[in-house]
């Protein structure tokens, strides 16, 4: 009798650690499991998507065509573009979602579980399936990631069928995602946390969750239409067959608009963390902050035509989109102010995830100014679809999605492994990688505004000097990220002890109430939030 | 005019410190910010970009002035301790009200200036049609019936290994076209398959090149010179080689390059009709084939496997020369071969028809006349 009792008793309080061997990552239902298959694909699509920004860089080192041919070089800019967006910033806040938002609203796991595992696993497939073109007769996509019709239709070669059908793979995958994490945020959160006292990264993602679910299937049924229009005689994008070239534009932003802010919302939930913990201060203004986000999100589906201010839009509809792109910098910059302000006054230090923080606020907002130029529509006439475009853009999801990832393994990472990365090699990432990068992507906005279009194999003289500067720059930061695969493998093996707050300033339930590493399941029992 | 000299000035000095930055020997002509082109509207546009691109700087600077003095005053080593305050209505109704005002500061002039941008309908002097073609520019100028192909010139094309020393490289055409100055000129763009975008920086004229719409544009180029663009829409293989030049003159200059073109013309419809040879065929089809075919099907005719057949052994081009003629005259429909009749002129249509059938090894023996490409129209 009494053996049996603390028998049961052993069996409550025991922790079901994983199964081993290769079968625990394929069947695992386990956010920490699924959120490290995640940023695992990330890191392995940044590398990836990097190595062809590499050829890219490669060819434009000096005028002429030196490496590669024009239709390589083409397939190269549309991989880039799409393993980069598909394949490394949305996999990896997907990934510290799984990782985080149980932790932080005081849940044992993601509510779909099994869902969970689902959403993950169709995604190697899908990038496998995207991937294998490169090797197959006519080649990968070469029509840039946006892929305009008629280009991506009429033109394009049979293997466009493969990127179809891994771009519905791709969506299913986000939006399974997407509702698993909305039913995780509205049903588990722990007693008393309520939505206002939620931490701020699992606010933008519930709103970016929402985004994907209204987003993913326009993506989808413009590749459907793509589908059609290809194979079954329908000619929804063929002028000829009295379709419409344009229409195809307004459907792929009408996602596409939305799908930067999806990559761009969960920053700053990051970076709303990160901030106050090292200035020892609370965040400032946390309800503007919400407001601001839902802003944001709620203008993102009301903008998207000024991607499209060149194709002979009329000009009352220019005029509008100009005014509705402009205003999105109202509440980006009331999120700018807010983050300063929590500064101000603060008491502050600068490890490492402050350091990739404080880089992602100064450089993200270098880009929000070159949105604010491009959005206004007359001088996007000479903006349009040059490298001005490019170095924006850049600057917004490599400086700022790509930022707020790196800050977030830093922050983090002593939490998932119980291991503090080590301090020195974090900031050499930090400094090497954001001198390069501004070698990189500066001088870009200079050939831009100077006259060089973007996705050219070649261009002419004029524009040496920058375009050699920016490849040496391009090759400096590709190789500060292996040096960072360095630092997160020495991380994971071993380093010096973590303690459960790891932070000084640290606040919410995954620094204040779960140990470093955290239990397999973060909360069996919910805890307390007052 | 003072404003723009000393914006243009301390933009120049501002993009100087930025450069200087990044590469220590500044070239000297390196060109870092917008033109300010040579029509009304690009100097107006230069002006808004100038004036955004300094609302923003002084915004940077406040930003990034207070984030820099909490970095450096605010900080634990220095022994700073953290105040409590954490919200004000008051400061967040003052950064949302503030940054609304400035953009309605930047709106009003933007409005205007995209108003008279787009007003390309009104009283046009010249009437100029621009079609896209993969990858090559149509220019048909309505009034006076004179059509013009422009392509990336040969002396472009001969050094893409190593361009050092061309100094237009990817920026010169066989065929530029001639605008007269002072005149309001009306552009006129669709496309014959994929979409382009014809772009003259100097002129502030950007607009998409789009199969099944007619979208227009306009400039009163008020200098002449040669002012060069290119295509900014991503259309294929070599959307990076299908450059814009545009000699813009006076008036009587360009009267007489307009009679002479006509003048080109007349000569080859007389010689259309007359009987050519063999050799006189394969001659002129080469050079068609090189500047219209090979960027496909190759120069040596082997075509990109996948993407476009191969014209070596093709069973169209060694087979009947009717329905040779029919695919190179009318295009195949739902694939990227273009209808050449609208491209080129009866002789070489047939020069390059004979070439493909006689060359790239194929060696069917037959001959097609200018003549019968004259019928098959």
């Amino acid at each position: 009798m009494e053996t049996a009792t603390l028998h049961d008793e052993h069996d409550d309080h025991h922790d079901h650690g994983p199964a081993r061997g290769l079968m625990r990552w394929v069947t695992t239902t386990n956010h920490k499991d699924i959120g490290t298959l995640y940023l695992w694909l990330s890191f392995t699509m940044l590398l990836f998507g990097g190595s062809m920004a590499m050829v890219i860089r490669l060819e434009l080192f000096q005028p002429g065509l030196q490496f590669v041919e024009p239709h390589f070089f083409n397939q190269m800019t549309t991989m880039h573009g799409l393993v980069m967006v598909f394949g490394a910033i949305m996999p990896g806040f997907v990934g510290l979602a799984n990782w985080l938002v149980p932790m932080m609203i005081g849940a044992p796991d993601m509510a779909l579980p099994r869902m969970n595992n689902w959403s993950f696993w169709i995604l190697p497939f899908a990038f496998a399936m995207l991937s294998s073109t490169m090797f197959m007769e006519g080649g990968a996509p070469a029509f840039g990631w946006t892929f305009y019709a008629p280009l991506s239709t009429t033109f394009a070669p049979d293997t466009t069928d493969f990127f179809i059908f891994a771009v519905h793979l791709m969506g299913i995958s986000s939006v399974m995602g997407a509702i698993n994490i909305i039913a995780t945020i509205l049903n588990m959160r722990a007693p008393g946390m309520t939505l206002m006292k939620m931490p701020l990264f699992v606010w933008t993602w519930l709103i970016t969750a929402y985004l994907l679910i209204a987003v993913m299937p326009v993506l989808a049924g413009a590749v459907t239409m793509m589908l059609t229009d290809r194979h079954f005689g329908t000619s929804f994008f063929d002028a000829a067959g009295g379709g419409d070239p344009v229409m195809f534009q307004h459907i792929f932003w009408f996602f596409g608009h939305p799908e930067v802010y999806i990559m761009i919302l969960p920053a700053f939930g990051i970076i709303s963390a990160i901030v106050p913990t090292f200035a020892r201060k609370k965040l400032f203004g946390y309800s503007s902050m919400v407001y601001a986000s839902a802003s944001i999100a709620i203008l993102s589906f009301m903008v998207w035509a000024h991607h499209m201010f060149t194709t002979g839009m009329p000009v009352a509809g220019e005029l509008y989109f100009m005014y509705a792109t402009i205003l999105i910098s109202v509440p980006t910059g009331v999120k700018v102010f807010n983050w300063v302000t929590t500064m101000w006054k603060g008491s502050m230090t600068f490890e490492t995830p402050m350091l990739w923080a404080l880089g992602f606020i100064v450089m993200f907002t270098i880009g929000g100014f070159s949105g604010l130029m491009l959005g206004v529509a007359p001088v996007d006439t000479q903006y349009h679809d040059t490298y001005f475009v490019v170095a924006h853009f850049h600057y917004v999801l490599v400086t700022g999605a790509l930022y707020s990832i790196i800050a977030a393994f830093y922050y983090w990472v002593p939490k998932w492994t119980g291991h503090m990365y080590n301090e020195t090699h974090g900031k050499i990432h930090f400094w090497w990688s954001t001198i390069a990068v501004n070698v990189l992507f500066f001088p870009q906005h200079f050939v831009g505004l100077a006259g060089m279009p973007r996705r050219i194999p070649d261009y002419s003289l004029q524009f040496a000097e920058f375009n050699m500067i920016s490849s040496l720059g391009g090759f400096a930061f590709g190789l500060a990220q292996i040096f960072f695969l360095y630092i997160v493998i020495q991380t994971i093996k071993g380093g010096e002890k973590a303690s459960s707050k790891v932070w000084e300033g640290a606040t919410g339930l995954e620094f204040e109430q779960l140990p470093s590493p955290p239990p397999y399941h973060s909360f069996t029992v919910a805890p307390e939030v007052k | 005019m003072t404003f723009n000299k000393l914006s243009g000035r301390l933009s120049a000095a501002l993009v100087g410190v930025l450069s200087i930055l990044f590469i220590s020997a500044a070239h000297a002509e390196l060109q870092l910010n917008m033109t300010q082109g040579v029509t009304p509207i690009s100097q107006e546009l230069f002006d808004l970009h100038m004036l955004v691109l300094w609302i923003c700087v002084v915004i940077g600077v406040l930003v990034f002035g207070v984030m820099g003095w909490s970095i450096i005053f605010h900080r634990k080593s220095r022994g700073a301790v953290a105040a409590h305050f954490h919200e004000s209505t008051m400061v967040e109704i003052f950064w949302t009200i503030g940054p609304l005002l400035v953009l309605i500061a930047v709106a009003v002039p933007a409005t205007g200036t995209l108003l008279r941008l787009e007003d390309a309908k009104t009283n046009a002097d010249i009437n100029l049609e621009v079609t896209g073609i993969q990858w090559k520019w149509k220019y048909n100028y309505i009034d006076e019936d004179v059509q013009i192909i422009s392509a990336l010139a040969q002396s472009s094309r001969d050094v893409v290994k190593d361009p050092t020393g061309n100094e237009n490289y990817l920026l010169e055409v066989d065929n530029p076209i001639v605008l007269p100055i002072n005149k309001k000129i009306r552009f006129l763009f669709h496309s014959d398959d994929v979409i382009h975008a014809w772009w003259v920086p100097e002129f502030a004229v950007k607009q998409d090149v789009i199969p099944g719409f007619i979208n227009d544009s306009w400039a009163i180029i008020e200098e002449t010179g040669t002012y060069r663009g290119q295509c900014a829409e991503l259309c294929g293989k070599d959307h990076g080689f299908m450059p814009i030049v545009v000699e813009a003159v006076t008036q009587n200059e360009y009267e007489q390059w307009l009679a002479g073109k006509k003048a080109e013309a007349a000569e080859v419809a007389a010689q259309a009709s007359q009987e050519w040879s063999l050799q006189d065929l394969l001659t002129q089809g080469e050079t068609v084939y090189k500047a219209n075919c090979a960027v496909c099907h190759g120069a040596t005719g082997a075509g990109i496997p996948g993407a476009f057949p191969a014209m070596t052994n093709s069973p169209i081009a060694t087979g009947d020369a009717a329905e040779h003629m029919n695919v190179v005259m009318n295009g195949r429909s739902g694939t990227a071969m273009a209808a050449y009749k609208t491209q080129l002129n009866d002789i070489d249509l047939a020069a390059v028809i004979t070439f493909e059938r006689n060359s790239l090894g194929n060696s069917v023996g037959d001959m097609v006349q200018p003549s019968a490409i004259k019928n098959a129209r």
